[in-house]
């Protein structure tokens, strides 16, 4: 039997890690010197998301996420790499002349956005939610976001069309 | 439109007296106009105006014998007559009225029918006597409108009338003296006439003004009753009287302003006889007489105990005098001149000692013969002495040759100098003699050493003229100096363009081809009517006779009555009072006919040529003949003294503080202007300009780096905006 | 559970995708950059999907894991040309726009 408390500490512990372990991902992704490492180090900053999809019950997200973003979206990535010349191994001027701008930028959004989490949702539990299910999930995309979901493969297919015009040598 | 101040009709002439001068005025712009005009190439006016000039006088002369005629019924039985008075009023301001009018009594009936007649005769006789001038029509034009301004004087009923009046008669003198004006020296005579006479006239404004001061009027029935209000002030009446005086002193020649009168002789004879010696210089004496009442009271004439007064005193100096400078000169237009102005001193000081009516009808007895005795001198230049009027060179013997002219002559000359029986012994002693009766002794011997000196001089004018052997031009010689002088003689020869009659010019020292006779009708007929008027004009008024007929017309316009408190009553008429008069004339007349006749005659004689030889005669011939030096101190001391230092002042002033003005005007704006440029417009408004652009590119350039180019900058931006606008929320919301 | 935790997390990797973009000179390093604040976009979604018990941001969720896609491929290609024009896809050196 698997006490509600026992299971929220095994989640949050979780949550740490695999938190944690993003953390570290996303900042080698903006911080590292080697493209590859970096395309690397945004897979494993996905893979975490999709384990954290998983505790948030949203199954059908994860697998989607894997699927598509680590599949072919990564792989897109480190075949740009590849086609524009990266060189193998270290690069010394990853980052552009203004990089430091950056930092403050970035600081000051989090400090906004961290202050208005803490007001806004300072004490809000999450439900330990019973796992959606992929039925109702499609019965979603398809009752009330059909429009988005047809708007949708159109954008993809322009997106594939568009791809191959500007990529193609003439 | 007319104000009727007449209790009650007067007559029609009376009342319509004002026509008088208007007719010759309208015939004045007549002449103006349409004088020269031709139509088709026909004269419009056959005489070149002198027709419209003639005729307006004699219509003029037509009312004034109707008025005079009406005004002696008006006056019949009447204790005090009314004058016809009517005004217009022609510009009014603020209280101020401004009239024209007619203010008809004795005086100026007197003087309207006198100014007409000498008027009209003068007319008849220039037609002959300017034929042919260059300026025939511009003459008659002067002459009509100085009868019309003259009579517009006359009969004025209130001071800015008569001031209008008295301005027209000192143009048309101006215009008429400098007639032959290519002359310089006539040019010269006719301003100096001009400007002594306005020497005189700042008095006349002065006067005015004082009179409408105190007595706020203008209107001369108004200032006699306020001279005559015994709360009227004694000083007021002094200054006005003293002021008015002066201008009397100009226009009449009085003393010390009657330098101007013998130079005006360079106008036209007629010009002469009718403004310089009947009408224009009475003009003074006619406006002492008009405003008597303040003269009478400001001066203090008759005032028990006075033996002396200004205008006594002028008088009789003027009388003795010119009387004196008549004895020097050569010209008998000049001898006549100073014969007129000795003559108006006779009228101011018969006005000063109180014997008003005397010295009116003074002028109008002298206003005869003296216009004779000049229409004769004019007669004998036109016709015994080839256009000179100079006595010692060109005249002589002429009484065989032109006895009209003569008779004529000889009858005025006795008026002149008051032979028993003549008019002027009716006037003029009349005036000696009130002057010992109302207690002016002083002046009594002053006129009758004038009488005396008059006659002197006169039978030395005569006889040079009339007797002896002729001389020059009179026994039908051209002078050798025939070059154009100032010398009237000939500025009247050159008038004569047409109407000589020898038909080449004769050779110098060659007799004449014509002899001297008498003149032509149309001057001999106005010298009978003058000569018989000189006789009898004197019986208007004649002592002796116990006829006052003058006296009664003339009584109710003196302003003052006759008797107490006012003028004295004249005395009555004795023959013994009169013999020191009538033995000086004889003496007068014997002692200068000897003179003559040992100067002037043939035979050597030791008193020839004595003024020559004699240092101390010669001094006082010399001083006699420069008239005083009096013209001297004039021009050249006083004129000098106060003209060039002020003509200095003036163009100092021009100089330095004008065009110092104007120039640092010129200066202060330019450098202005140099310092706004610099300042203002190179460094403020510039700089404003250059300096908003430098801003904009500064601006610009600051701003440049944002747009780099760079996604990187423009997601900074994006992000970093994002950023603060959600702090902003934030903020504004907690 | 916090959903906070949640929400920190992705407020994280948002701030550090979105230094990413700012700071990399690389325009595939941007691009991957980009995908990190998809990322986090997503896990916000889900975590307030799951405390509203809503399937909205579920499907939310999935449909922009499809236009990231889409877009991943398009921005890739047009990389690709620049580099194919330019020989470098520095972003330091496409300032044509610079003003």
């Amino acid at each position: 039997m698997v006490v509600a408390a026992d299971l929220n500490v095994a989640q949050n512990i979780g949550f740490g890690i695999i938190a944690a372990f993003m953390i570290a991902g996303a900042i080698n992704v903006v911080r590292s010197s080697n493209v590859v490492h970096a395309a690397l180090s945004l897979v494993a900053v996905m893979a975490g998301a999709a384990a954290q999809y998983l505790l948030l019950a949203a199954e059908f997200v994860a697998v989607t996420q894997v699927l598509v973003y680590i599949g072919a979206v990564m792989i897109l990535f480190l075949f740009g790499v590849m086609l524009t010349r990266a060189r193998v191994g270290r690069e010394t001027d990853l980052n552009n002349r203004s990089w430091a701008l950056g930092i403050p930028v970035a600081l000051l959004m989090l400090g906004v956005m961290v202050y208005v989490l803490i007001d806004g949702f300072g004490d809000d539990h999450l439900e330990p939610a019973a796992q959606v299910s992929t039925a109702e999930l499609s019965d979603s995309i398809f009752k009330p976001f059909l429009l988005p979901f047809w708007a949708l493969s159109f954008v993809l297919l322009a997106a594939v069309i568009g791809a191959i015009v500007l990529a193609r040598k003439d | 439109m007319f104000a009727e101040e007449a209790v009650h009709s007067a007559g029609w002439f009376l009342e319509h007296a004002w026509l008088i001068p208007l007719i010759p005025g309208v015939a004045f712009a007549v002449i103006i106009l349409f004088g020269k005009s031709q139509v088709n190439g026909k004269r419009l006016l056959p005489w070149a105006g002198a027709e419209v000039g003639l005729a307006s006088m004699v219509a003029a002369l037509t009312i004034a014998i109707g008025a005079a005629y009406q005004w002696t019924q008006h006056i019949h039985g009447v204790e005090e007559a009314e004058p016809v008075i009517k005004t217009w009023t022609w510009w009014q301001s603020g209280g101020l009225r401004f009239g024209l009018g007619q203010h008809i009594d004795g005086l100026a009936v007197m003087m309207l029918l006198l100014v007409t007649f000498i008027s009209t005769l003068v007319q008849i006789y220039s037609l002959e006597y300017v034929r042919g001038d260059r300026r025939y029509t511009h003459f008659f034009a002067s002459l009509t409108l100085f009868s019309a301004g003259m009579l517009t004087m006359v009969l004025a009923e209130n001071m800015v009338q008569l001031i209008l009046g008295w301005e027209i008669m000192g143009l048309c003198s101006f215009l008429l003296i400098g007639h032959w004006w290519e002359e310089e020296a006539n040019a010269r005579a006719a301003v100096k006439a001009f400007l002594t006479v306005r020497v005189g006239d700042v008095g006349m404004l002065v006067g005015t003004a004082i009179m409408y001061g105190a007595a706020g009027t203008f209107s001369i029935r108004e200032l006699h009753e306020w001279a005559n209000d015994p709360t009227t002030g004694h000083t007021v009446l002094l200054w006005a009287a003293v002021a008015l005086f002066i201008a009397c002193i100009g226009k009449s020649g009085q003393f010390p302003l009657h330098t101007w009168l013998p130079d005006a002789m360079a106008g036209p004879t007629p010009v002469s006889s009718l403004l310089h010696s009947s009408t224009m210089v009475v003009a003074g004496v006619f406006l002492v007489a008009r405003l008597y009442p303040v003269f009478h009271a400001g001066l203090l004439i008759n005032v028990a105990g006075q033996s002396f007064n200004l205008i006594a005193v002028i008088g009789g100096i003027t009388i003795l005098i010119a009387a004196g400078l008549a004895f020097v000169q050569n010209d008998i237009k000049k001898v006549l001149a100073y014969s007129t102005v000795s003559q108006l001193g006779y009228m101011m000081m018969g006005l000063g000692v109180g014997a008003w009516v005397p010295a009116v009808f003074h002028i109008f007895t002298h206003a005869f013969f003296k216009c004779c005795l000049f229409l004769c001198a004019g007669s004998v230049a036109h016709t015994g002495s080839h256009h000179s009027f100079d006595m010692k060179k060109d005249m002589g013997g002429l009484a065989r040759k032109m006895p009209v002219t003569f008779a004529t002559w000889m009858v005025s000359t006795a008026a002149l100098c008051g032979v028993p029986f003549f008019s002027g012994f009716f006037s003029k002693d009349e005036i000696i003699d009130s002057a010992g009766h109302f207690n002016y002794g002083v002046f009594m011997v002053v006129g009758l050493i004038g009488a005396f000196m008059t006659t002197a001089y006169m039978t030395r004018a005569t006889y040079l003229t009339f007797f002896g052997e002729p001389r020059g031009a009179a026994a039908h010689f051209v002078h050798d100096d025939h070059h154009p002088v100032a010398d009237d003689a000939h500025v009247a020869h050159v008038a004569h363009d047409t109407h000589d009659t020898h038909a080449a010019e004769p050779a110098h020292g060659k007799p004449l081809p014509f002899a001297p006779s008498d003149s032509p009708g149309l001057i001999v007929v106005p010298l009978l009517i003058l000569g018989f008027l000189a006789v009898v004009s004197g019986y208007l008024n004649a002592a002796p006779f116990k006829i006052h007929k003058m006296e009664h017309w003339l009584e109710s316009s003196i302003g003052l009555h006759i008797g107490e408190g006012g003028i004295p009553e004249p005395a009555a008429f004795k023959w013994v009072n009169a013999m020191p008069s009538i033995l000086l004339v004889a003496a007068g007349f014997a002692v200068s006919l000897a003179l003559c006749k040992q100067v002037f005659g043939k035979a050597s004689s030791p008193l020839k040529g004595l003024t020559k030889r004699n240092p101390v005669l010669g001094a006082g011939h010399r001083f006699l003949v420069n008239k005083y030096y009096l013209d001297d101190l004039y021009e050249k001391v006083i004129v000098r003294g106060i003209a060039h230092p002020i003509a200095a002042a003036a163009y100092w002033t021009n100089q330095r503080v004008l065009d110092g003005i104007v120039n640092a005007v010129g200066i202060g704006g330019r450098k202005t202007g140099d310092w706004v440029y610099k300042n203002v417009d190179q460094r403020l408004v510039d700089g404003a300009v250059n300096g908003s652009g430098t801003v904009a590119r500064g601006t610009g350039g600051v701003l440049q780096p944002v747009q780099s180019g760079k996604v990187s900058l423009y997601g900074a931006l994006l992000f970093g905006s994002a950023a603060v606008g959600a702090l902003v929320l934030v903020l504004v919301n907690s | 559970m916090l959903i906070n935790e949640f929400l920190l997390l992705g407020a994280v990797l948002f701030c550090i995708g979105v230094y990413g973009v700012i700071a990399r000179k690389n325009a595939v390093m941007v691009l991957m950059s980009i995908e990190l604040i998809l990322n986090s976009v997503n896990i916000n979604l889900l975590a307030f999907s799951q405390l509203h018990n809503n399937l909205d941001g579920n499907v939310f969720a999935l449909y922009i894991i499809a236009v990231a896609a889409a877009e991943v491929g398009v921005g890739l290609a047009m990389v690709l040309l620049i580099y194919r024009n330019r020989k470098s896809i520095s972003l330091d050196e496409l300032s044509e726009m610079k003003g």
